[in-house]
């Protein structure tokens, strides 16, 4: 006779292993002050076109360096190596996402402590990366103006899983009929409160706007850096 | 390892997580699992489908082997700052409290991907 059955009680997060990772490296980076960023999209939504163009105008003022995951070709680097910036590809063969041991991995030998910005490009998918945590600061959801405005309404969740989206190729919207509230609401009804930047990468409209953005939201990171560490000694 | 595992979709990794966390337990407790209960939220990013076909294939050469995948899934709850209480939305479209219409973004219940317990058979008991 086999025995009976019992049901024990586990609780625990699947993914737990990959959280664990990311809390080290958003203390790495908390430590180092270094604001890292990720970029999720689909494939041919402008990320790299929208990296290249921020690594070069950021550079001027500050220390930055890119890590781009790419499912098989080292294009995006080589595309991305044209800014000057430090930048590490990370080829994720058929895995269809970054997960946070593949960040870790690609940053050994790094000084983060040289580094203002790092901006972390995911593979071009809109399903599969929302669920990884990689420790990053800011992730941005990127959305072209050529993919139509109901990208929101069938990805809720990867806008659920980023703090900001962005509107790309900008310059493109007339040509494609694109309307702008629409895709707006979308991203609010999915997301409500979601802030929204729009640019073009390839006229530099709005670009300011973005850079200014995130240049912001690092100042404001280390002022809560420094805050708590002021407030954490006796 | 806490090296990436491999996969062309990312059911088939985080079904080998599942199956890893479960022989952990199975051999810490000594027990043999026969299910697993798992708790999936509708913003997990994960299709049920998808995770319960990569599951069965990941058991095959593994001691768990057999075993079934029970899974839970949970809709989204949000807190709704009108009725100040947890509420389902009007759905994954709209993010609005499905009883007075307020949008709200508070995720309070949604992204769950958690085994919560498992089936088990002793070892020791067992036939062999």
């Amino acid at each position: 006779m086999g025995s009976q059955p019992r049901l024990i009680e586990v609780r625990k997060n699947v993914l737990k292993q990959n959280d664990l990772i990311a809390r080290v490296l958003r203390q790495q980076f908390r430590a180092a002050g270094v604001f890292v960023v990720s970029l999720v999209s689909s494939p041919g939504s402008g990320k790299t076109m929208f990296l290249e163009k921020t690594l070069t105008r950021l550079r001027q003022s500050y220390r930055v360096a890119a890590l781009v995951g790419d499912l098989a070709t080292e294009n995006d680097a080589v595309r991305l190596g044209r800014s000057q910036a430090p930048v590490k590809q990370i080829t994720t063969g058929t895995l269809c996402h970054l997960e946070a041991a593949m960040v870790q991995k690609a940053l050994e030998g790094w000084d983060l402590n040289q580094l203002d910005f790092l901006f972390v490009e995911n593979v071009g998918n809109l399903v599969c990366p929302s669920s990884y945590d990689l420790g990053e600061n800011l992730r941005l959801v990127l959305l072209s103006v050529t993919e139509g405005e109901d990208k929101p309404l069938k990805y809720p969740t990867i806008f659920n899983s980023a703090d900001v989206a962005v509107v790309t190729k900008m310059d493109l919207a007339s040509a494609v009929e694109f309307d702008w509230q629409a895709a707006y609401g979308n991203v609010q009804a999915v997301r409500p409160g979601m802030q929204v930047l729009k640019l073009s990468a390839r006229s530099g409209e709005g670009m300011g706007d973005c850079l200014d953005f995130l240049q912001k939201r690092l100042h404001e990171s280390r002022v809560a850096t420094h805050l708590s560490t002021v407030s954490a000694t006796p | 390892m806490n090296g990436p595992l491999t996969g062309d979709m990312h059911e088939l990794s985080i079904a080998m997580s599942i199956i890893e966390l479960a022989q952990e337990e199975s051999e810490r407790r000594r027990v043999q699992v026969s299910a697993v209960h798992l708790k999936l939220g509708a913003l997990s990013g994960v299709v049920k489908e998808a995770l319960l076909g990569s599951f069965e294939m990941a058991c095959e050469d593994t001691s768990l082997k057999g075993a079934r995948l029970v899974i839970e899934e949970l809709p989204v709850l949000i807190f709704c700052t009108a009725c100040g209480a947890q509420r389902p939305i009007t759905s994954v479209q709209l993010f609005c409290c499905a009883d007075c219409g307020t949008p709200s973004g508070d995720i309070v219940q949604g992204k769950e991907l958690e085994v919560v317990a498992l089936e088990v058979e002793e070892w020791d008991r067992s036939p062999v």
